[in-house]
């Protein structure tokens, strides 16, 4: 009987968690034009709809190329800071490491409002550059965290066994630091894409007049109505920011097992 | 000719010293160890010509030429951890062909020369398998092979033995000497634990808080330690108060408390300069327990009490008291050992003892 009441508590708890996200995925195949039940047949009308509309390709270009963008210099940038702190003295690392995991700290749009203020200060104009730099600063504390706990992880004897047998420091990282802390290299690379892909707080501050990314188009196509499309655009949305991380785990772990990390 | 030289080497960390002003010459294909409990210094010594550390001061020579500036990768040195450090996610092929690529060594040679090293080590067949499939062993062969393949100038290895098993540790120690002897390269190998020092050294340093105690063969520096530190780390010792009394032919006579008279060898009481107080070393296995009443036959006898046994199969240590001297002896056992609170005869050749100036 106690367990009964448990299972059925649990099972509601996550059709509260995932029913809404059901629910766009199924009205995005609805026939009808009003985004809303009762269903009236299944079609994928809105997606070819989605694919025609040049708002929203243009976009999913620019959240495409940001989100790449970010990722990549937040990698970059990461494995470099994760290098610093871990393998050399460093003096004031415990407060670099800190200010470096800060913007996860602090709420979104205090953070938004921040640098907002602090161009404005500059007299520097928004650009899309800008934008890039803002969605590096908050994506930049996930890829250290995840880097560091596996460099720590690396026996500094490895590197040095390495080192003594010929190997120069820079070849020393590219042989064997960085295959070994590939994984969780990748994995902050995944993080730093899917965040940034996602991000609308940020974002609505940051950017530039004419340029939308996919969250702050979907927003202004809210205001004027409830379309089909959104739901489409959702789907799409769901598709790519559940999949890629999980498709991403899934490397890393036949990378892991493949190196016998 | 010597391989390895360090001149007057200091190495400071902040306001820790871990070793002071250290000289040492370890010549061509010598097997030296680099004896002493952990924070003597033997480790940090060891970095140092690698070239994981730099000296605060001193010169490193190694084959005549001053490696202070040059980094470890251009020192062409083999090294061996206690961890084995192997790559995980390469082969054993090509953990072991690594150093080979850095050298230019053509892929058909280094082929070779890695079949070699594996036949070397005995371990022939698992150049395809990755470390981990690797038992601790193995794993510390593959990294000795990958240590020597490249032919190292000299070969360095820190506490490789320490992290296997105590079978497996003996057993290694002859296959990593054999494999040394084989080889014919300068060895620079550190430990803690005497028994590896003895067994396998052709010269032993013992060192202490920053400093060499003594650096001598194992046998020199087990019979005629020259501090009452090397004493006490090789083996079990007794250790008294004693008076230098002065001298008769080759020998040295000092008075003992509870001995008396003994004529230690001058051999072993090299530092033993003027006469005064000094210090009787008795090794615990040469303290012989007789029953009382056995007749004498050149040695010195003095009656005592057994109080402890310390039963460990082949041997026994025995804590005996004569007098008000506690003294500790290391027997072999001949049918069964002595009981605790039996009267014996201690018995000890003079030539058997070593003498020390009293700090």
């Amino acid at each position: 009987m106690g367990w009964g009441l448990i299972r059925l508590w649990t099972l509601l708890v996550y059709l509260f968690m995932f029913l809404p996200v059901a629910v766009v995925v199924l009205l995005s195949f609805n026939a009808s034009q009003f985004g809303s039940f009762p269903m009236t047949g299944f079609s994928v009308r809105w997606f070819v709809e989605l694919a025609q509309n040049e708002a929203i390709l243009r976009a999913f270009r620019t959240s495409i190329v940001l989100g790449l963008l970010t990722a990549a210099i937040s990698t970059t940038l990461g494995v470099l800071a994760s290098l610093a702190l871990v393998r050399y003295r460093v003096p004031g690392s415990n407060l670099i490491s800190t200010l470096l995991i800060a913007p996860i700290l602090v709420p979104e749009v205090v953070l938004a409002v921040a640098l907002l203020l602090f161009l404005n200060f500059l007299s520097i104009n928004k650009s899309f550059v800008l934008l890039l730099f803002g969605h590096v600063i908050f994506t930049l504390p996930f890829v250290v965290l995840v880097v560091q706990a596996r460099l720590v992880s690396i026996r500094r004897d490895i590197e040095e066994a390495a080192l003594s047998l010929g190997a120069s420091p820079v070849q020393t990282f590219f042989e064997i630091t960085l295959p070994l802390m590939l994984p969780a290299v990748l994995a902050g690379g995944l993080f730093a894409f899917t965040i940034s892909f996602d991000d609308i707080t940020g974002t609505l501050f940051w950017k530039p007049g004419g340029v939308e990314t996919v969250p702050t188009q979907i927003f202004a196509m809210l205001r004027n109505s409830i379309s089909p499309e959104i739901n489409a655009l959702g789907t799409v949305m769901i598709v790519l920011t559940v999949g890629l991380p999980l498709l991403g785990a899934a490397i890393a772990r036949q990378l892991a097992r493949k190196s016998g990390g | 000719m010597s391989s390895v030289t360090l001149t007057d080497i200091v190495k400071r960390f902040e306001a820790f010293t871990a070793v002071h002003k250290t000289s040492l010459d370890i010549p061509d294909g010598a097997f030296v160890t680099l004896l002493g409990p952990s924070g003597c210094g033997k480790t940090t010594t060891l970095r140092m010509v690698a070239g994981l550390l730099d000296p605060t001061e001193g010169e490193i020579l190694i084959k005549g030429r001053k490696v202070n500036d040059v980094p470890i990768h251009k020192r062409n040195l083999g090294l061996v951890f206690q961890n084995y450090a192997l790559f995980p996610h390469k082969t054993i092929a090509e953990n072991v062909a690594f150093g080979l690529k850095y050298r230019g060594v053509a892929k058909e040679d280094a082929r070779k020369r890695v079949q070699e090293a594996l036949d070397l080590v005995q371990l022939p067949g698992v150049g395809d398998r990755y470390p981990k499939q690797l038992s601790g062993g193995q794993q510390q062969r593959i990294a000795l092979a990958r240590a020597i393949v490249i032919e190292p100038d000299v070969l360095l290895l820190d506490e490789p033995l320490s992290a296997l098993d105590a079978n497996l540790r003996e057993d290694m120690r002859v296959e990593l000497k054999r494999i040394q002897e084989r080889i014919g390269v300068t060895t620079i190998f550190v430990t803690h634990d005497q028994s590896e020092a003895l067994a396998m050294s052709d010269q032993i340093v013992v060192m202490s808080n920053g400093r060499v105690e003594q650096v001598g063969p194992p046998e020199q520096v087990y019979n005629t330690p020259a501090s009452e530190f090397v004493a006490n780390f090789l083996g079990a010792s007794n250790i008294l108060p004693a008076r230098h009394v002065g001298s008769d032919g080759d020998a040295v006579l000092l008075d003992a408390d509870t001995f008396g008279r003994v004529a230690v060898p001058a051999a072993k009481a090299p530092n033993l300069a003027s006469e005064g107080p000094a210090k009787l070393v008795i090794r615990a296995e040469k303290l012989q327990l007789a029953p009382s009443g056995t007749p004498v036959n050149g040695e010195l006898a003095i009656d005592a009490t057994v109080e402890t046994v310390d039963y460990q199969g082949q041997a026994v240590r025995y804590f005996v008291r004569a007098g008000h001297t506690q003294l500790q002896a290391i027997n072999m056992i001949d049918e069964r050992p002595f009981s605790e609170g039996a009267q014996v005869s201690l018995r000890l050749r003079p030539r058997d003892c070593a003498a020390l100036p009293a700090s």
